[in-house]
């Protein structure tokens, strides 16, 4: 969808409500399910909203479109994100959203590539998407066609070698036709990033692996959209988006709490995150 | 004078031809392409040929990207790096979504030879056996690795081939009907069935004749698919002689042999003898030397006939 930023005052506001609409989503359906990982899918649900609303091309009616553009959700334990983003946008009811990890429900606690409409990876193990996203890119430009990969991985997965390997090779093939983001929250499953493997300068290392990089405020939507227009226009180099967010962003008691990697809200604390996160009438 | 062929060279070849016909064949390699031979298609197809170096776990993930994408790719190392380094990549990626990814892995076994232990495979088959939907061929020579290439090829999912360094005797020497799960008869026989993949074929070939000439009339199988393994033709073998010897050039743990004793255990409880690896890790030395020093020839192959027909004689005793 090809946008002007004079649009920016009506196409932003929306994809602000629908991104507070999909955080309520992810909250009652972790909590439905008992077990989940509402930090790192609260953190990436607004860049994900804009991808979903604004920049990419499918059809949810034949999800299997070849001109499609491919999201490729390599921080695959955010999938509640994932799931509320594809039920909004027509891909499967939203009732299913309930049936999140129950035993017959086709929303497993990881993306299976083959189960879910809409899914382009099945996720759990980290460091694999941009690699299968390089295969996807280099596919496409074998074939001349113009559909574009957008990969998202985490902060912490970074940590896995593999993430460097695909860096390495997407940048020496010049595919312009992949953008990677980085959920850049601070936070792994423990403790902080930094306190584990030390990222930073982050933006350095994937400028010194050939990628073009830009760093922004993942939470401010107009930012988003501006350096996802920006990635359009980048020839001859991949890109790589470094969002900085904050885990469990929305969610007050939520907020940079390591804890909300991978745990359930309980019944109370369900009731005062859809409290802040209520929808105005 | 018999003719032989490496497994490897005939994979060049045959992935040369397979490009042909096939337009959404593409090639992924680790920087082995030399050794492997995707070369050969790499010379003649260079834009549907890709080297992405030495990143096995990354090389086996974008042919999982490109055969969502349409492909139909081959990927190649060396049998210790995939699935040796990329395990995971193999099982979650290509496996549990049951992609079209075919991974061929050459220098298999303990004939690698002179580079050691480091090179020798003799894990491999034991560990893509385990994983679900994955199918796993072991050819016995030229002819057989082109037929089971196209097989995979024609074949809907992900396949696992490994195939040898050295040159090895040619056995189909009229062509090969391959197909994937169906075990080749070589040769029949009603005191013992030897059922064998890869190298160790012509090597039961050669232990059955020399078995003949005692009397033993040895029945040779060639199980090129050890996954799904041809369980009629197990149960046929058991039934019809009663003893069962495997070989292979790999562990006896987790490969063929263990693949048959399923079987045999579970359909037709009959004496089996398996030969290969005896759970211990390889080293420098020539290929002859080294089957010799690890029993992996005609002669412990026709030894192992002769203990399981003594069992078998004891069984019948009782």
């Amino acid at each position: 969808m090809k946008s002007e930023t004079s649009d920016r005052p009506q196409v932003v506001p929306k994809l602000q409500q629908t991104a507070r609409r999909l955080r309520r989503d992810i909250v009652e359906m972790i909590y439905a399910a008992g077990s989940g990982h509402p930090g790192g899918a609260l953190s990436a649900i607004d860049f994900l909203t804009a991808l979903y609303f604004y920049r990419m091309r499918y059809d949810p009616k034949n999800p299997k479109w070849p001109e499609r553009d491919r999201f490729l959700l390599s921080k695959g334990h955010a999938c509640a994100a994932l799931y509320a983003v594809l039920a909004e946008a027509g891909f499967f009811p939203r009732e299913e959203l309930k049936r999140f990890r129950k035993i017959d429900s086709f929303l497993q606690g990881h993306v299976d590539y083959n189960e879910v409409p809409g899914a382009e990876m099945t996720g759990g193990s980290l460091g694999m998407g941009l690699s299968v996203g390089l295969g996807m890119a280099l596919a496409a430009r074998l074939d001349a066609a113009s559909w574009r990969v957008y990969v998202m991985l985490g902060d912490g997965e970074c940590d896995e070698g593999q993430v460097w390997e695909a860096a390495m090779a997407a940048a020496h093939h010049r595919l312009d036709n992949l953008t990677a983001i980085v959920d850049r929250n601070g936070l792994q499953q423990t403790r902080p990033t930094e306190d584990t493997i030390r990222l930073e300068p982050l933006e350095e290392k994937w400028k010194a692996f050939g990628w073009d990089t830009m760093t922004i405020d993942g939470h401010d939507m107009i930012q988003i959209l501006d350096t996802l227009d920006l990635a359009l226009q980048q020839k001859g180099k991949p890109v790589v988006i470094i969002s900085r967010t904050v885990k469990g962003k929305g969610v007050s008691f939520m907020e940079g709490a390591a804890d909300f990697h991978g745990r359930a809200p309980t019944k109370d604390e369900l009731g005062q995150a859809l409290a802040e996160l209520s929808c105005p009438p | 004078m018999s003719q032989e062929v490496a497994t490897r060279d005939a994979y060049g070849d045959a992935l040369a031809k397979l490009g042909e016909v096939r337009q959404d064949l593409v090639v992924l390699d680790g920087d082995l392409s030399g050794s492997t031979k995707t070369g050969v298609f790499g010379k003649k197809f260079p834009d549907r040929f890709f080297d992405l170096g030495i990143a096995e776990q990354n090389i086996m993930c974008a042919a999982a990207g490109f055969a969502m994408s349409g492909k139909l790719p081959f990927v190649s190392t060396f049998a210790v790096f995939a699935p040796g380094r990329c395990f995971d990549q193999i099982r979650l990626q290509v496996a549990y979504n049951n992609l079209n990814v075919k991974i061929v892995t050459t220098h298999a076994g303990i004939t690698t030879g002179e580079d050691g232990a480091s090179a020798q495979a003799l894990e491999d088959v034991a560990a893509v056996r385990a994983v679900a939907n994955m199918t796993v061929i072991v050819p016995a020579d030229g002819p057989e690795t082109e037929a089971a290439v196209f097989a995979a090829a024609e074949h809907q999912g992900p396949v696992y081939m490994r195939l040898g360094r050295a040159k090895v005797p040619v056995i189909y020497k009229d062509g090969c009907d391959f197909k994937i799960g169906r075990a080749s008869l070589l040769r029949d026989g009603k005191h013992a069935a030897i059922i064998a993949c890869g190298v160790m074929v012509a090597e039961a070939l050669e232990a059955a004749d020399k078995l003949s000439s005692r009397g033993i009339e040895a029945r040779v199988l060639d199980m090129a698919t050890v996954k799904p393994v041809d369980a009629e033709a197990v149960a046929r073998a058991a039934e019809e002689t009663g003893a069962i010897v495997t070989a292979e050039e790999h562990n006896i743990l987790g490969g063929l042999g263990s693949a048959v004793a399923e079987v045999v255990g579970e359909t037709k409880p009959v004496p089996i003898q398996r030969v290969g690896i005896r759970d211990v890790f390889g080293r420098s030395g020539s290929p002859r030397e080294l089957m010799e020093r690890y029993g992996l020839t005609s002669k412990d192959i026709a030894a192992a006939v002769e203990k399981v027909i003594g069992r078998k004689s004891q069984l019948m005793r009782r």
